[in-house]
This record gives structure tokens, C-alpha cells and sequence, in this order.
């Protein structure tokens, strides 16, 4: 690997724009940035932590950030990212035992874990009544 | 000019993965992982509880020793778990080697920061 560039002439293998989609790709794709995401939704859960030790105003604050609409979309987000993280996660590590590879079973799966993803989230956040979820903080 | 190799094949071969580290990279992740499995669900569900209540409700939940030693076990897994995996989003990623290093040992910085914060304050709040 070369400090600046690349040096090499000969034909690079296509990328995103020249395949076609498949839903396994989609799933991949969906893996690392749900991976990112819950990076920093990891942040928000160290953030939470701390205002809860900083006393009743940081926390308060930090409630008040989070039970905005902003914070209620971008803490649904993040369930959403780390429900389909997580599943997928485990397709992956079924992936690893040399199981699931053919294509019918690989599609399936992919768009098990996507609909599962989105479907457990919905549910935490409907079946649980938790909408809004920081609603009703005073103390 | 080649000058022959003192090194046995198997020496040169051992520890050349990707990371210069084999299979350990590979390993842990999944090891995290299969922590995670647990560990997130329990967390997850808990935490949309305990923060419906306001700050009496969060500390009084995060306080229970039992409580304080999972969300301590947790995001402890789950930082070194996307350390690992933002390890790689940068590797793939970003090829000037000044570029890598710095990002990557900013990851391990940020992970390791976390941790201390959130060590310090269940802590704080179970102590």
C-alpha cells in the first residue's frame, strides 16, 4: 500500500455504481452503517449515564434534549439501528459456522433481519407505550 | 538482492493477518458478540423502563448492584465491540497511513474515554 494514491494502472474491480442490487448487499451495506450508528448511540447511552450521575439538573437537561421531537426521532433510529445490528449480528455469526450461503437462504435471511430490524423496534416502542419515551420528567 | 531468510516459514507466516495480528481481530469481535447477544436486549428493555420515570426512577434503577454491575458489563462489551468494528471502517476506508494511524488511535481514545465515563459515574450513582 502506497503512502499517496494509487499507483497501480490496471483495471480496478467495479464498485457500487456497476453492481446490481441484491438484497444481501443492501444488508451488508445496512451492517456497517448501522455499526457507525450505534457507535453513537453508544455516546448517547455514556451521555445519559453521566447526567444521571451529574445530579438532577444535568439530568434534567438531558431529558429535556432527548424527549424533544429531534431526540425522540434520533433515539427511535438508534433502536431501529441496533434491533437490526443485533440480528443481523447473529446472522453473521451463523454465516461464520458455513451455514446459510446459498443464495435462496442468504436473501432470505437478509430480508428477515431488515423487516425483523424495524418490526422489533416498532414493537419496543408501540406494544411497550414508551412513545414519548422521556415524557412526564418533573423531579 | 535477497538475502535468504533465517526465519522459518512458519515464523513469517505466524501472526501476518490483515492487522499483522492473524485471527485474534476476527475472534474477539465475535466473542463481543456473542456477549452482546445477552447483554443488549436485557439493556435495551430495561433502559426504556428505567428512563420513563425521571431522575429519581434512572438513579434508583442504574443503583441496584445487580443492575450496576450488567450496564457496566455492557458497555464495557459494547465499546470494545465497535472499537473492533470502527477498527475496520477505518481501515477499509482511509488509505494515507498518517490519516489511518491518527484515526485509529483516536477510536481507541474515544472507546477508552467512554468507559471511564460511564465506569466512573455508575459508580458514582451505586456507590
Amino acid at each position: 500500500m502506497s503512502q499517496t494514491g494509487w499507483t497501480d494502472t490496471r483495471p480496478k474491480s467495479p464498485h457500487l455504481q456497476v453492481w446490481r442490487w441484491h438484497v444481501t448487499m443492501l444488508g451488508s451495506i445496512l451492517h456497517r452503517a448501522t455499526g457507525v450508528g450505534n457507535y453513537i448511540g453508544a455516546m448517547m447511552i455514556v451521555g445519559w449515564l453521566f447526567a444521571a450521575a451529574s445530579g438532577s439538573y444535568a439530568y434534567r437537561l438531558f431529558a429535556d434534549l432527548a424527549g424533544s421531537l429531534l431526540g425522540q426521532l434520533v433515539l427511535f433510529g438508534f433502536t431501529v439501528s441496533i434491533s437490526y445490528h443485533l440480528l443481523n449480528g447473529v446472522r453473521h455469526l451463523a454465516l461464520d459456522l458455513g451455514t446459510g450461503f446459498d443464495p435462496k437462504t442468504a436473501n432470505a435471511t437478509s430480508v428477515l433481519t431488515l423487516l425483523g430490524g424495524v418490526a422489533i423496534s416498532v414493537a419496543i416502542w408501540v406494544l411497550a407505550g414508551l412513545t414519548p419515551v422521556f415524557s412526564g420528567i418533573a423531579s | 538482492m535477497t538475502q535468504p531468510s533465517l526465519r522459518t516459514p512458519l515464523a513469517r507466516v505466524r501472526g501476518l493477518g490483515p492487522a499483522k495480528e492473524g485471527a485474534h481481530h476476527f475472534i474477539t469481535q465475535r466473542v463481543s458478540a456473542l456477549a452482546l447477544i445477552v447483554l443488549v436486549p436485557w439493556m435495551l428493555l430495561s433502559l426504556l423502563s428505567a428512563v420513563r420515570g425521571g431522575y429519581e426512577d434512572a438513579t434508583a434503577w442504574i443503583g441496584t448492584p445487580f443492575n450496576a454491575v450488567l450496564i457496566t458489563l455492557t458497555v464495557a462489551a459494547s465499546l470494545y465491540h465497535m472499537r473492533l468494528g470502527m477498527q475496520v471502517v477505518i481501515e477499509d476506508y482511509i488509505g494515507r497511513t498518517t490519516t489511518r494511524a491518527v484515526l485509529l488511535i483516536l477510536n481507541t481514545f474515544v472507546c477508552v474515554f467512554l468507559f471511564a465515563v460511564a465506569a466512573f459515574s455508575v459508580l458514582k450513582i451505586a456507590g
